[in-house]
């Protein structure tokens, strides 16, 4: 592991990556701010500029400097105006906001700086620590283990999305696989569902499905109800210094759901978002008397839980990325595409094949948070003044940047077209409440998981690969356990739910 | 119906196309030194198929959940029930701008359609200060020209086709 971290010294301390990785935070915090741009959007919108650069390395230090800073910037505009750019900070806002209206938003974005670094900082060295180990296991797989272990993930991703949802999002996945099977295929090189469109030969571009399932519908929305960009005073930003027994109090939160922030983060599926509330969830309800009380008003444990567990989440998402070449959220499921277009495999082989990457990307880790904690506390009173961008600029140029990304990449106009017509689907299934992300995420994955299990089918002749081979078998089980047991508590649940209403 | 429930059927409907491309169309292509293998391109459609009826089947019948109004999302969050409300001319105005920034693109150049785009962009959306609209508009494709054309090295046509 020492001889792991000096390479990535080496890799990642040359003055190009440095000056990346203070780019990539000053960008993502300054766009992450905009209420709309999620770090999704924003990592999507930087792919074209990090493909750009060429060296993986220093791309995805770019990209993971922007994923930082985006989650550090939507806990800015979460404080001040109440208006969560990123669902991962939508807990932050329930402490944040009311810090900022009682004259403390400087205190409460210092709190939400601190909470961030430590989660980060702390996220990253668990990961050095378990990445190594979950990549020696990762390499017992072979090709049916790892279609097994795709289906795993992708039902988990269903299964995370929340009681009632489960069905929405395996349809979303189902449509993103379908999605993905579109163009010519890997297995015979014969277009597929292409319909002798032209523009389709090579399938949809996954910038454009990106592009178009987050950033366009975020946009169209903030269009149609302007409430949701609800703009105010930002008021005066004093009082930067928290107290002693401050410190002392949120030290053992940041603790605490650092840990747990990580660990829910390594799940496929659950990600910022859910580690950030639940982070939140698990401290109020372990606060005692007056501090539970104080939840929801203005408290800073409320702020810290969610702000330390979101970061260490962001950080734990890298595990299954880096070492499984899954993606266990839409953002790093945007960051394996950029490594695929920048001929970098992750998986098991990456830490052996190319430790440069692994490493660099781990030490980048600790130099963003740093890099985040040092910039962004100075700036903080200035970082407010940007929210102030009317509303009639900001949206154009919103989609103007979403038109740009999936334009730059193709040099097609079609491009622009499909990503329209998408968007607008994209719009209305968010209307009804489906997730788009499992979307995404299998559109990602469903080329390797055709890829893996037709190899996996060819070396067996046939699908008793499922049967010959007992982890297989187990993982296959555990994906149809992940995505019948919610249903199954749902459907007891109603049960009871009926029972009490008859009176019984 | 509910709006989710429609987007279910429409999914059906896409499968059963899909199904229908995969199960008696594809194959017909098919080398014959292909049909050997243990599977052809059209397999993983045809699972595909089977996986999205039965699924999409189970959201279109499955009971309605008592769904819990959650505090944190009660504002910002759009209200089909109220749709009047919104401002749904001004994202439909919009949306029709996107699509003619993708068909003026080639024919109008680079940097009229985007300050075109910017601008009108701004006017539905209610902006009356042409005078500072259009430099802020003319400044920021000028730029974006430049970081990609020249430090990305991106080709893009700045100028009309037919100035070129």
């Amino acid at each position: 592991m020492l001889e792991g971290l000096l390479i990535g010294l080496a890799a990642a301390v040359t003055p190009f990556n440095l000056v990346m990785v203070v780019l990539g935070c000053v960008i993502g915090t300054l766009i992450g701010m905009l209420p709309g741009l999620g770090p999704m959007s924003i990592i999507a919108i930087m792919i074209p500029v990090a493909i750009g650069l060429g060296d993986p390395t220093a791309a995805l230090i770019l990209l993971s400097g922007v994923y930082y800073g985006a989650i550090f910037g939507g806990s800015t505009s979460s404080i001040l105006l109440n208006a969560p750019g990123v669902a991962g900070t939508v807990a932050t806002s329930f402490d944040g906001y009311p810090m900022a209206r009682k004259g403390q938003a400087g205190k409460a974005l210092t709190i939400a700086a601190i909470a961030s670094f430590a989660g980060g900082t702390i996220g990253a060295i668990l990961l050095m620590i378990f990445a190594p180990a979950l990549s020696t296991v990762a390499l017992l797989f072979h090709s049916a283990e790892y279609f097994a272990l795709m289906v795993v993930g992708l039902s988990a991703i269903a299964a995370f999305a929340g009681t009632g949802q489960v069905g929405k999002a395996l349809m979303m996945t189902i449509l993103g696989l379908m999605m993905g099977t579109v163009g010519e295929g890997a297995l015979s090189n014969m277009p597929r569902f292409t319909f002798g469109i032209m523009e389709l030969q090579s399938g949809f571009s996954f910038i454009t499905l990106a592009m178009a399932m987050f950033a366009l519908p975020e946009a169209l929305f903030l269009v149609m109800n302007p409430a949701r960009a609800a703009q105010g005073d930002s008021g005066k930003i004093t009082g930067l210094r928290i107290s002693r027994d401050e410190a002392r109090a949120i030290a053992p939160v940041i603790g605490r759901q650092s840990l747990q922030g990580f660990f829910i983060g390594v799940l496929p599926g659950a990600g910022a978002t859910i580690a950030s509330f639940l982070g939140y969830a698990v401290e109020r309800n372990i606060a005692k008397g007056a501090e539970q009380e104080e939840f929801g008003k203005g408290s800073i444990k409320g702020l810290a839980a969610p702000e330390t567990a979101n970061n260490a989440a962001c950080t734990g998402s890298f595990v299954p990325l880096l070492t499984l070449g899954i993606p266990g959220s839409g953002t790093t499921a945007i960051l394996l595409g950029a490594l695929i277009a920048l001929n970098v495999t992750p998986g098991p082989r990456l830490m052996t094949d190319e430790p440069d990457v692994f490493w660099a990307v781990i030490i980048s880790m600790y130099i963003g948070n740093l890099v985040l904690l040092v910039l962004n506390l100075p700036l903080i009173p200035y970082i407010a003044k940007i929210l102030a961008i009317p509303r009639n600029y900001l949206i154009p140029f919103i989609l103007f940047f979403t038109l740009m990304g999936s334009y730059i990449g193709q040099n097609n106009a079609t491009e622009l077209l499909i990503l329209v017509g998408f968007g607008v689907v994209a719009t209305l299934l968010r209307f009804a409440d489906y997730p788009l992300a499992p979307l995404l995420i299998g559109f990602i994955l469903g080329t390797m998981l055709e890829d893996n299990f037709a190899r996996a089918m060819q070396l067996y002749q046939g699908v008793g690969f499922i049967l010959e081979r007992p982890m297989t078998l187990a993982l296959l089980v555990t994906a149809a356990l992940l995505v019948l047991l919610p249903s199954y508590r749902a459907r007891r649940a109603r049960k009871r739910a009926e029972g009490v209403a008859d009176g019984d | 119906m509910a709006l989710d429930r429609w987007i279910a059927l429409a999914f059906i409907a896409l499968c059963c196309v899909y199904g229908y491309a995969a199960f008696f169309t594809m194959d017909d292509s098919l080398p014959p030194i292909l049909r050997r293998n243990p599977i052809w391109p059209s397999t993983f459609p045809k699972m595909l198929t089977i996986a999205g009826i039965i699924v999409g089947m189970v959201v279109l019948f499955s009971p309605k959940s008592a769904a819990k109004a959650d505090p944190a999302k009660a504002d910002g969050v759009i209200d089909l029930s109220r749709l009047g409300d919104y401002h749904v001319g001004q994202a439909l105005a919009l949306i029709g701008l996107m699509l003619g920034y993708a068909l003026t693109l080639r024919p109008l150049g680079f940097l009229g359609s985007t300050v075109l785009f910017l601008v009108l962009g701004a006017v539905i959306l209610g902006e009356r200060k042409l005078h500072i609209l259009i430099p802020v508009a003319a400044l920021a494709a000028g730029s974006i020209w430049y970081l990609v054309q020249e430090v990305l090295g991106i080709f893009l046509r700045p100028w009309p086709t037919f100035l070129v």
